[in-house]
């Protein structure tokens, strides 16, 4: 009974839709590169930069989309990095991914240590508002459940309709989408596989750097060394589960948030006193795998997914 | 830009452009100590001694590199085969878990047999947790990166149960940490007086014994070859699947024996900071040592050398001691790049 009230319920939601958000982000991302050929698994990483960027930038002094825009600038960065080493380079991108995340993360650490070095607990800034759609928020559920997030909510639905737009619908996203299919078909066409992949790396870890700094923006208005906690690797698990299209994907960053908001929940019901709360912990990163296994039959992987693309070879 | 063979790259080649990659990684760091207001010199000199300056720090460098060579190993071990194991973190402290288990007491045997029983056990325990990702991969085709990524997460939790439940010390002023290993249950040190155990010596062993059947066994050999082509292996009869499991099965194994040695070696208990990172770490060393087994033993020393001297720099100077993980990451990344270079010419197009 106690689980019918709460999946009735527009609170809970709200919750999972705000829980979803930095997922969306990040999945968006982690999906452009992965649909150009390139598994980018700096993500983790470049969630955590992202996520003290944005945060640290408002904190000096810039306005809220500032900060934002601050943090995907710093996405685009180590997505330069990345895309430099695993495009024209070659190198393993398992090699170079999990590099660029310890990078990452300790280039923050240090960073922030380096600028707040006497601070014991970190400070907090302003952060982003909900803010009420006029007309859509009234209606009854719908209205408190979807349209009474923060403005970087709304923005993360946008970039879904922005990148299933632009794969799908636009000379452009043809091109990404054939560079991770069929390379030698996008350089038959005088195109340079080289520069649309790096440029969907970098567009795409910018992304998953919004994705980090939702977290210190608008989810919560502080940042913590441990906050982005794996949701970089379970974005990756959601792009394979959303089957490398842009809607499925951001289906399951839905329903995987349901999970999560429903675990939260649980562990304040009567289940909660007899199961340790570890288990509760536990469930978004099993559900991921179990995300993994059920798809990996129908999976309609890239073609030319981790594939290094050297022009000079047949 | 492409990329061209180069047929036989030089001596000088292939010395110069490593020794590149230690140079700019030196200069990263250098840049990084400045913003922070150290003197870069300074910096890098309080590494040095604090890693090396004094038989403390010499054996806590030891020490230190005692459970990045079980990892190393473990990741060059799978790395080599193409299975990417990135879960050495929770293999680790799967080994932890089994030590925790049977040497607090619930064994009453002499220390050889326990010591020995505990290690295998832990082995297996290790060798399991990958099993289990490896069979994900080679029957559904599930990419182990992430599930072994995952499953650091689900097993981190599950020694946090553990150690707040079942392996509880009731004497521990309710910390979360498990009760101490009767003595028979610790691994003696080798020295009477200094402090280094004998997890050490095993890690060198397990070193050679890996070094071994990588180049004289048959099994070596099925590896390496997975590894380089696995459609190209399949082809000349040999049972890749198979070998991806028998791989699996040692790097867990490797992976967990660093829990063994730092908790039946090193700490006396099992605690939820028992690694620092040891499992990913394990990565760096073993891409540093361009997966050669007894190459681990020189990166993991080198790379607990920054760990150590980077701490005592940090309490001397005040730069922080996450200078050390960006110097590392830093390292791996010029150091596969330089690896590229010795083997590719860049050309214009």
């Amino acid at each position: 009974m106690e689980l019918f009230e709460i999946l009735t319920s527009a609170a809970f939601w709200a919750a999972a839709i705000r829980i979803a958000s930095p997922l969306i982000f990040a999945t968006m991302g982690e999906l452009i590169c992965e649909r150009a050929g390139v598994l980018n698994l700096g993500i983790e990483g470049i969630m955590v930069a992202g996520a003290f960027a944005g945060w640290i930038a408002v904190w000096a002094g810039l306005p809220l989309w500032g900060g934002v825009s601050v943090a995907f600038l710093v996405g685009v960065g180590l997505g330069g990095i990345h895309s430099i080493l695993s495009v024209p380079f070659g190198l393993s991108q398992h090699v170079v991914g999990i590099g660029l995340t310890l990078l990452a993360t300790s280039a923050t650490f240090y960073t922030y240590r380096v600028m707040l070095p006497e601070v014991s607990t970190p400070p907090k800034i302003d952060a982003f508002q909900p803010f009420h759609i006029p007309f859509l928020s009234e209606i009854p559920f719908f209205g408190p459940a979807l349209f009474q997030q923060t403005a970087l909510t709304y923005l993360a639905f946008i970039l879904v309709g922005v990148v299933s737009f632009t794969l799908y619908r636009t000379p452009l996203g043809l091109a990404v989408r054939a560079a991770g299919e069929s390379p030698a078909a996008v350089a038959a066409q005088g195109l340079s596989v080289t520069a649309i992949r790096m440029g969907a790396v970098m567009i795409g870890s910018g992304c998953m750097a919004v994705g980090g700094a939702f977290l210190t923006m608008s989810a919560f208005d502080s940042f913590f060394f441990d906050m982005v906690n794996g949701r970089g690797w379970i974005c990756i698990a959601l792009v394979v589960f959303g089957a490398w299209r842009p809607g499925k994907a951001l289906f399951g960053a839905i329903l995987f948030a349901a999970f999560d908001a429903l675990q939260i929940r649980l562990q304040q019901t009567g289940i909660g006193a007899v199961v340790p709360y570890q288990v509760f912990l536990m469930m978004p990163y099993i559900l991921s795998i179990m995300a993994l296994i059920v798809m990996s039959r129908r999976a309609e992987v890239p073609a030319a997914l981790m594939v290094p693309f050297n022009k000079g070879e047949r | 830009m492409r990329l061209e063979p180069i047929a036989n790259p030089s001596l000088a080649r292939r010395l110069t452009l490593p020794a590149l990659a230690i140079v700019a990684t030196i200069l990263i760091a250098s840049l990084l100590a400045m913003i922070a207001g150290g003197n870069p010199m300074a910096v890098l000199g309080q590494i040095l001694i604090g890693a090396f300056g004094s038989k403390f720090a010499l054996l806590e460098t030891l020490n230190r590199a005692t459970p990045l060579i079980f990892t190393g190993l473990a990741i060059a071990v799978a790395f080599r085969a193409k299975l990417w194991n990135i879960g050495a973190e929770a293999q680790l402290y799967a080994g932890a878990v089994v030590v925790a288990v049977l040497g607090t007491g619930a064994l009453q045997l002499p220390a050889p047999a326990l010591l020995t029983i505990m290690a295998l056990a832990a082995m297996m325990a290790g060798a399991f947790l990958l099993l289990v990702p490896a069979l994900l991969k080679t029957r559904l085709g599930v990419d182990e990166v992430v599930t072994t990524l995952l499953f650091n997460f689900i097993f981190l939790l599950f020694v946090s149960y553990l150690l707040e439940g079942p392996l509880k010390d009731p004497m521990g002023m309710g910390w979360p940490k498990s009760a101490r290993l009767i003595p028979e249950a610790r691994l003696p040190r080798i020295v009477d007086g200094l402090r280094l155990h004998w997890g050490f010596a095993i890690a060198l062993i397990a070193a050679i014994i890996v070094w071994v059947v990588d180049a004289k066994t048959t099994l070596g050999f099925e590896m390496r070859a997975v590894g380089q082509n696995a459609e190209a292996a399949r082809f000349a009869g040999i049972p890749v699947t198979k070998v991806i499991l028998k791989t699996a099965l040692l790097s867990g194994g490797l992976a967990a024996l660093a829990g063994f040695s730092e908790v039946a070696g090193l700490k006396g208990s099992l605690t939820l900071d028992l690694s620092p990172g040891f499992g990913y770490t394990g990565i760096v060393v073993a891409m540093l040592a361009l997966l050669h087994p007894l190459g681990v033993v020189v990166a993991a020393l080198f790379v607990a050398a920054i760990f150590v001297g980077a701490d005592s720099m940090s309490r001397a100077i005040g730069v922080p001691s996450y200078l050390a993980d960006i110097m590392l990451a830093t390292a791996l990344l010029c150091m596969v790049l330089a690896i590229l270079l010795t083997k590719f010419r860049v050309r214009r197009d």
